[in-house]
């Protein structure tokens, strides 16, 4: 008898266990720790890939390679960011960039321009909201991006002293992901 | 997160100058669903200038397109996909292809770069053997308890015993009355 009244309240716990597990998705989601359709990067733990990206024309700014970074790399940890002018996220994150920027951390820009779409208005778009970058490189074509393993914008990378990406942020650096997540990555690697 | 071009926020151009316009007659809503449904299945074929000029090439290129996942659009396969990241995929396959890699070494191109997430098929690993057997486990379990409930269903085995001689004339007795 007794086993039979537990699988009556079975349902009932199941129920609550999907509650739970609902609830927690949707409080990380309205924090920004968890996304749905997020990917694991493949890239984490691994040397930042090799490349050279020419100037951004306009922007007073030399272009990027992965000797840039590197070179940074070895005074500490740098970031490494996909940004284009038409991505409103860009502009949510934009402020923490510049934050950043102002406190000595080293930050590489990389204008995405997947499948040959041309980005004509990312040096107008700096000179409004700020220009947080040391270099910036085209990325015509979106090749680097996909040697990066990144599938929108704006997606940013921490690369330590060794040249190793150890962070990989997919949607905007909000101020909490600023605070839970960077902030303690860019201390520890240090 | 937003990508370059994912199905859902641009789409065609013809349902963008539709959105953007002011209110106009239902006729002209028919007209750009027609329209974007029309444009969308055509864009999602390749575009000719993508394809390989060797048509066995080509047919290695589409084979691997189909397995690989575009990460903006998800559950839509590169070749399928319109997106630009897809497209530069697309190119991308068809470069490697080109220069001579082996499918198995296109496919772990991108793996390196997207992770297994990439793989529409995913491999049989230490990490995907519960979903490969899940569907087995899934089954085995229904055929187990559909055998304990009908084995516990069935009646006491062996026939009833045979009537002895006082019931059957009682029995008769019953029949005549």
């Amino acid at each position: 008898m007794t086993s039979r009244r537990l699988l009556y309240v079975l349902p009932l716990v199941l129920l609550a266990a999907a509650g739970a597990g609902f609830w927690a998705m949707l409080t990380g989601m309205q924090r920004g720790s968890f996304d749905p359709r997020g990917v694991p990067s493949a890239l984490i733990g691994r040397p930042a890939p090799a490349f050279t990206l020419p100037a951004l024309e306009g922007s007073g700014k030399p272009g990027l390679s992965s000797e840039d970074i590197r070179a940074a790399a070895r005074e500490g940890p740098v970031l490494v960011n996909f940004f284009a002018s038409w991505c409103i996220p860009c502009l949510v994150e934009h402020p923490n960039l510049m934050r950043l920027a102002a406190e000595g951390v080293a930050v590489f820009g990389i204008n995405y321009r997947a499948g040959g779409r041309d980005d004509p208005g990312a040096v107008e778009w700096l000179r409004r909201h700020g220009d947080p970058y040391r270099r910036i490189g085209v990325d015509h074509g979106g090749r680097v991006a996909i040697d990066f393993g990144t599938y929108g914008v704006p997606e940013t990378f921490l690369i330590d002293r060794e040249g190793i990406i150890r962070w990989r942020m997919a949607g905007p650096i909000t101020d909490q992901v600023l605070a839970d997540e960077l902030r303690p990555l860019l201390r520890r690697y240090r | 997160m937003v990508g370059p071009d994912s199905d859902a926020t641009t789409g065609s151009g013809a349902l963008r100058r539709g959105r953007g316009g002011r209110a106009r007659p239902p006729i002209f809503l028919a007209a750009a669903l027609l329209a974007f449904a029309v444009s969308s299945s055509a864009q999602a074929v390749l575009d000719p200038r993508e394809m390989l000029p060797d048509p066995a090439q080509e047919a290695r290129a589409r084979e691997i397109g189909r397995g690989l996942r575009c990460l903006v659009c998800q559950n839509q396969s590169i070749d399928d996909s319109n997106a630009e990241l897809a497209r530069d995929l697309r190119r991308i396959v068809r470069e490697r292809i080109a220069a001579g890699d082996t499918d198995e070494e296109v496919v772990r191109f991108v793996v390196d770069r997207y992770g297994e997430f990439v793989l529409l098929k995913p491999p049989l690993n230490a990490m995907t053997i519960a979903l490969w057997a899940s569907p087995a486990v899934l089954f085995g379990l229904g055929a187990l308890s559909a055998w304990l409930y009908l084995r516990r269903r069935r009646p006491a085995p062996g026939a009833p015993a045979e009537l002895s001689a006082e019931e059957r004339a009682r029995l008769k007795g019953l029949l005549t009355e």
